[in-house]
């Protein structure tokens, strides 16, 4: 193990998977010698070259439709957004080309891709550099979605999407870039479709995706002062979702949080809520509870900015009043 | 017979016998759909032949199509069997696509169909891609994208030159220009009535050629070939057609703005019998050899859409196959 950025962990697996593959190139403005706009291919291009870094034009469905292209005819494509907010303007060529082809053709031609960026509210960046949209994704057929909250999973999980014969969005939460964890050396990967258990608890499980991690795992630390014992899962991918550890942790807590910085309405925490009651009815002793951003686009001031994310007060309110059923 | 002179005859003899297949398919298609026998659209390729028959006989099956939703006449000259592209469109298991995608969803990837497509210009996105690809890999191989006129005011169009253009990328982008999407001219749909000079926006070159001259389309496409395969970047070709039958199968052959007089003239320049008497006044083959030509082609496809007809349902508990290659 080494202490290291979630930025620097997720440049390892890169550049570990370029020097294994030659067919894997990246795409991106400034992804090329500028070594991309939050680093994510810094020192990459002094190695490889132009072709592997590829800068772009500002035509984010123009290089996705090329990237699909180039995935169907024997290359491993990365392309690399910036923000998120970008991939917006590609979104036709995603639905209707990137997660179809492997379908459309049988089963003969595969979609080696993977689509990262970055996402999350909290910079004063406004409403085209703070979005996340991933629930748009996870409701498609042919996509997978890996959202790493810590620099370990972001190797493990870019590691595996950089693997994979399937489209991968791997996105990367603003706040979480220069965060620093301990990331094991050498080879490391973790699987599509499995939860972590970050914290183990009795009381209530939360499940808290990307940053909202963090701030849940504070929450059950001071909680635990008054005596609650608080779960938190981290589902880690959302396609695939692991239904199952969550459900497991339902059974013994009897009640769920969902916290999730992105959109309620037909979100994630829908989607994980609707499997509980499916298949966790009975294991429930209070409604299942959602704490999600604000559905409003999202504001500038600061102090508006604050007022649309969940955080830890909102979190732990939450948690009481989940308790409180 | 010199070398030349039977390289020749074989260049003919493939590019006749594909023209000839393209139209026999689409005409039985026709009366297929007429008979119920197809579930979707059918957008047929009649008086196009030549434009997909003259590139496609530069190309080897590592080169790879990416076309539109009038696409069976690529298909079929990228090497589709009638059987397979006739099954796919009555929703076959033996179909080209096992029944996944239909007459816009054509996919055989073995011989460098990548796939028609329902929707207007990721096609040129794709062919871009494809040149990527051959640059990365160094395999030699070209991406070729057929596409409308109506795909020329979207920005696919746009984007997918600039970007093949700007990596120097083996591919050759052909519009087929036919003079309407669906059915709005191409002058409603653009001030500049020219595509091909649009390739000096992106710095490449642009020919325009006579798309209902199969010779004249096969030349343009070797010197695109070349100039892709010695890296010398991309080619923007526009072929200047025109369907003789409607849109889709089941719409009007004429509308608002296609009038019975222009069919009919369009109709006098088809592509087929100008090459057949370009044969004959060659002398490559004889009449005789023609008929035989459109003899074996005619009984092929009456027996492809036998068997396409006589042909299994697929199994609908395997309808979620394929949406993923790997299982989690």
């Amino acid at each position: 193990m080494t202490e290291k950025t979630f930025t620097e962990a997720a440049r390892e697996a890169l550049s570990e998977a370029m020097d294994a593959d030659p067919a894997i190139f990246v795409v991106g403005e400034g992804a090329g010698e500028r070594g991309g706009n939050f680093e994510t291919t810094a020192g990459l291009y002094e190695k490889h070259g132009p072709l592997r870094l590829c800068d772009t034009p500002i035509c984010e469905r123009g290089f996705i439709g090329m990237c699909t292209g180039a995935a169907m005819t024997g290359a491993r494509p990365v392309v690399d957004f910036m923000f998120t907010d970008f991939i917006l303007d590609g979104l036709g060529e995603l639905i209707n080309q990137t997660s179809k082809m492997q379908y459309m053709s049988n089963g003969r031609l595969k979609m080696p891709m993977v689509l990262r960026g970055c996402i999350g509210i909290g910079h004063s960046a406004a409403t085209h550099h703070s979005g996340s949209y991933y629930p748009f994704f996870v409701h498609i057929p042919g996509f997978r979605v890996a959202l790493p909250s810590n620099p370990a999973d972001a190797k493990g999980l870019l590691a595996t999407a950089l693997r994979s014969e399937d489209p991968v969005f791997f996105m990367e939460h603003r706040h979480l870039l220069n965060l620093k964890g301990p990331v094991p050396d050498g080879e490391h990967r973790v699987p599509f479709g499995q939860a972590a258990v970050v914290r183990e608890g009795t009381d209530a499980t939360v499940v808290a995706l990307t940053v909202m991690v963090h701030h849940a795992f504070q929450v059950a630390e001071e909680l635990s002062g008054e005596g609650i014992s608080l779960e938190i899962i981290d589902p880690r991918t959302v396609a695939p979702l692991d239904a199952d550890t969550i459900l497991a942790s339902v059974r013994k807590t009897g009640r769920l949080l969902i916290v999730d910085e992105t959109f309620m309405p037909c979100g994630i925490g829908a989607e994980i809520s609707a499997r509980v009651t499916e298949h966790g009815f009975d294991e429930l002793d209070a409604p299942i509870k959602r704490l999600n951003g604000s559905h409003v686009p999202t504001p500038y001031s600061p102090s508006l900015e604050q007022a649309v994310v969940p955080d830890r007060a909102s979190i732990e309110e939450a948690v009481r009043e989940l308790l409180a059923e | 017979m010199s070398a030349d002179s039977g390289d020749r005859f074989e260049r003919h003899r493939w590019l006749y016998r594909t023209m000839f297949t393209i139209r026999t398919v689409e005409e039985r298609l026709a009366r297929s759909f007429m008979a119920g026998l197809i579930h979707g659209a059918c957008h047929t390729y009649v008086g196009e032949e030549a434009v997909a028959a003259g590139v496609c006989a530069g190309l080897t099956d590592d080169d790879a199509v990416f076309s539109t939703h009038r696409g069976h006449g690529h298909a079929l000259a990228k090497g589709v069997s009638p059987d397979a592209l006739i099954a796919e469109l009555y929703g076959r298991e033996t179909g080209i696509s096992h029944g996944r995608g239909g007459s816009m969803h054509l996919f055989a990837p073995e011989i460098g169909l990548m796939g028609t497509s329902g929707i207007v210009g990721p096609c040129i996105l794709q062919a871009a891609g494809a040149g990527y690809s051959a640059r990365l890999l160094g395999n030699g191989s070209v991406g070729v994208a057929f596409f409308g006129d109506g795909a020329v005011g979207n920005g696919a169009f746009h984007e997918g030159l600039n970007l093949a253009a700007i990596y120097d990328l083996p591919v050759l982008f052909v519009c087929e220009n036919n003079l309407y999407a669906t059915e709005v001219p191409f002058s409603h749909a653009s001030k500049n009535p020219d595509v091909a000079s649009r390739a000096a926006n992106y710095g490449i070159p642009g020919i325009g050629v006579d798309g209902n001259d199969v010779l004249a389309v096969h030349e343009a496409a070797i010197e695109a070939l070349r100039r892709a395969r010695a890296g010398e970047g991309p080619t923007l070709i526009e072929a200047k057609t025109y369907r003789t039958r409607p849109h889709a199968e089941g719409m009007g052959l004429t509308g608002v703005y296609r009038t019975e007089e222009e069919v009919a003239e369009w109709r006098e320049k088809d592509p087929i019998s100008r090459f057949r008497r370009r044969i004959l006044s060659d002398e490559t083959m004889t009449a005789s050899d023609l008929d035989r030509i459109e003899a074996d082609v005619r009984a092929e496809v009456e027996e492809a859409e036998k068997e396409a007809a006589a042909s299994p349902w697929p199994d609908g508990g395997t309808a979620d196959r394929h949406v993923y290659r790997e299982t989690v």
